[in-house]
């Protein structure tokens, strides 16, 4: 794989992510244990595992939604002194929001609003920038549609259009492939292939890599809350059901990583 | 028209309008928020201040606001915290209210009559301090909704979502239950507490029937609750009825006329689909005799199809060629 050329926003001197033996227990039950690892600028990582394995909750974690033991720094920041939020671009589950009535530019445009100032009004630069996040995800025509009507995929097109309207340089997603079709798995490769260009870090939750297999430099895995494997990424031979780890023999534990 | 000139109308109708700009306002949050029923139970707490203000002998408006938006706030934070478990906490807050304001109201002498006032609204005997207290109030809980329009849609639409920008959450959550306590008591001479709830949810499920957008279905409930409320006042003064319970039926009778409205808009509004099969039809192959003819907006789906637009009817897809429909 080529290094991509990474201009970084700033010098690059912090790591993005820096997380030390972090614990996160929900409800008495450990979700994610002792997980270490360090996410340097620029970098594109998928964080990959069984369905339960941690991947969620540890995202969650990342960005301060669950609490947690250990240690997290976001660009070299104590996660509970951080206060740059407007270099996260966070796209949870499509699941998890909740509207009736909004438009697809409605969605958009709260993903501006680290970077507005209560009780202004959007500026030019906020209306230019919703339309290129709309227009990069491909769903410029869709913006008045209410965002319920639309279908999986365009939905989370969306939603990965608020994170862009944020210009952030820290991208979080969760699954950002789930249950999207084929052709709008391609628009999103072309989204991601634009944001490692311009040096934004990415961390993404995935099952299939699909068309994002070329653009990832390097994954991690998780099996019941504990890091397995984290290494480059080695798409196995003869399709994506199973892609080995360099750390073989956690396979041996039955840990099958899918 | 004479009873324009009348005092006590002028200070009627200024209360209703302020009332039906305020509860579909405030209304728009709670029900994306799923929190319909709120106002519902503001109104039984703010019982509990007017019947405290009865036993000390102050004036029932301002200590019913700051009863309830205390309580408002106090429910909030245990939600935020997770201690009530779903609606049982609220439900003993809410009847705590309602009992402990009849108890002290009827400490304080004063009957279930005086009470009634408060309950069901009494538009026609607002007096013009009351009225300024409205205004005020009412004036402060339209600039938070509509300049804090984007923040208060992002908490309410994705509260994780909103605190990874870096949103106060907790503040506009606490600011939005705060100002539906301040409206539901500023609503208790107009409406009345037990159906300002109804000024609060039922225009903003007209104005989701009706019109499409987050922002623009917020100034559209507003603007139908402020037609329910003053056509409400102007009504109960021509034929003597009780002028909450008339606003909140025409607010109703609204909501029963937008049924078949939306029925027709979706008609109108169908929608695009995305067809990623865009093989060229096999062979030119005519629909059969076809009197229908398709356009922009005609009921039928439109489907944008290699530089053409095809329409959906009866599960083909029709594409207009030389006055006359091809199947594709």
């Amino acid at each position: 794989m080529t290094p991509a050329e990474t201009p970084a926003p700033e010098p690059a001197t912090e790591p993005a992510i820096t997380a030390q033996r972090v614990d996160v227990v929900l409800s008495g039950v450990p979700i994610v244990r002792r997980a270490s690892f360090e996410i340097g600028l620029g970098q594109t990582v998928a964080v990959t595992g069984n369905n339960g394995s941690g991947k969620t909750t540890l995202m969650r974690a990342l960005l301060g939604l669950v609490p947690h033991r250990g240690t997290v720094r976001l660009f070299g920041t104590e996660l509970s002194r951080f206060r740059d939020w407007r270099r996260i671009g966070y796209v949870p589950q499509r699941s998890t929001i909740l509207v009736q009535q909004a438009t697809a530019r409605e969605v958009v445009a709260s993903g501006r609003l680290g970077l507005r100032r209560p009780l202004w009004p959007a500026g030019a630069a906020d209306r230019r920038a919703v339309a290129d996040a709309l227009t990069r995800v491909g769903l410029a025509d869709r913006a008045q549609a209410p965002f319920v009507r639309l279908s999986g995929g365009q939905q989370q097109r969306v939603l990965i259009a608020r994170a862009l309207a944020g210009e952030a340089d820290l991208m979080i997603w969760d699954e950002p492939l789930a249950g999207v079709d084929q052709a709008t798995q391609g628009v999103l490769a072309d989204v991601l292939s634009d944001l490692r260009r311009q040096g934004t870090t990415v961390v993404m939750v995935l099952h299939e890599p699909g068309p994002f297999e070329p653009l990832i430099d390097r994954a991690i895995t998780l099996a019941d809350g504990r890091i397995v494997a984290d290494g480059p990424f080695l798409p196995a031979a003869g399709g994506h059901e199973v892609h080995e780890l360099p750390h073989s023999h956690f396979h041996e534990t039955g840990l099958e990583v899918v | 028209m004479e009873w324009l000139a009348l005092e006590f109308m002028q200070r009627a109708l200024l209360a209703a309008l302020i009332t039906g700009l305020t509860a579909p306002a405030i209304g728009t949050y709670l029900v994306q928020r799923r929190l319909s029923l709120l106002g519902d139970g503001l109104g039984h707490l703010a019982v509990a201040g007017v019947g405290l203000a009865f036993l000390t002998g102050t004036a029932p408006l301002p200590l019913a606001v700051l009863v309830c938006v205390v309580g408002a706030i106090a429910i909030e934070l245990l939600r935020e915290l997770g201690r009530t478990s779903g609606d049982v906490g609220l439900a003993i807050l809410f009847y705590g209210g309602l009992s402990g304001g009849l108890l002290l109201a009827s400490l304080a002498g004063q009957g279930t009559g005086t009470l009634s006032a408060f309950l069901f609204g009494s538009l026609l005997t607002i007096n013009a301090a009351e009225l300024w207290i409205i205004g005020g109030l009412g004036a402060v809980v339209l600039l938070v909704c509509l300049g804090l329009l984007p923040q208060l849609f992002a908490v309410s639409a994705d509260e994780p979502f909103a605190r990874t920008i870096g949103l106060p959450v907790r503040v506009y959550n606490v600011l939005v239950v705060a100002l539906a306590a301040v409206t539901v008591t500023v609503s208790m001479r107009t409406v009345g507490l037990l159906l300002v709830s109804a000024l609060m949810v039922v225009p903003v499920a007209t104005a989701n029937h009706l019109v499409i957008g987050f922002r623009r279905s917020m100034l559209t409930a507003m603007g139908l609750g402020v037609i329910a409320a003053v056509s409400g006042t102007i009504g109960s003064y021509q034929f003597d009825t009780a002028p909450g319970a008339l606003i909140v039926v025409i607010a109703i009778g609204l909501f029963a006329l937008s049924w078949p409205v939306s029925l027709l808009l979706a008609r109108r509004h169908a929608p695009v689909v995305e067809l990623t099969d865009d093989q060229p039809p096999r062979s030119h192959e005519m629909t059969e005799e076809h009197p229908h003819v398709h356009s922009e907006g005609c009921g039928h789906r439109a489907v944008p199809h290699g530089g053409h637009v095809d329409y959906i009817h009866d599960g083909h897809r029709h594409a207009a060629h030389e006055g006359h429909y091809d199947e594709h």
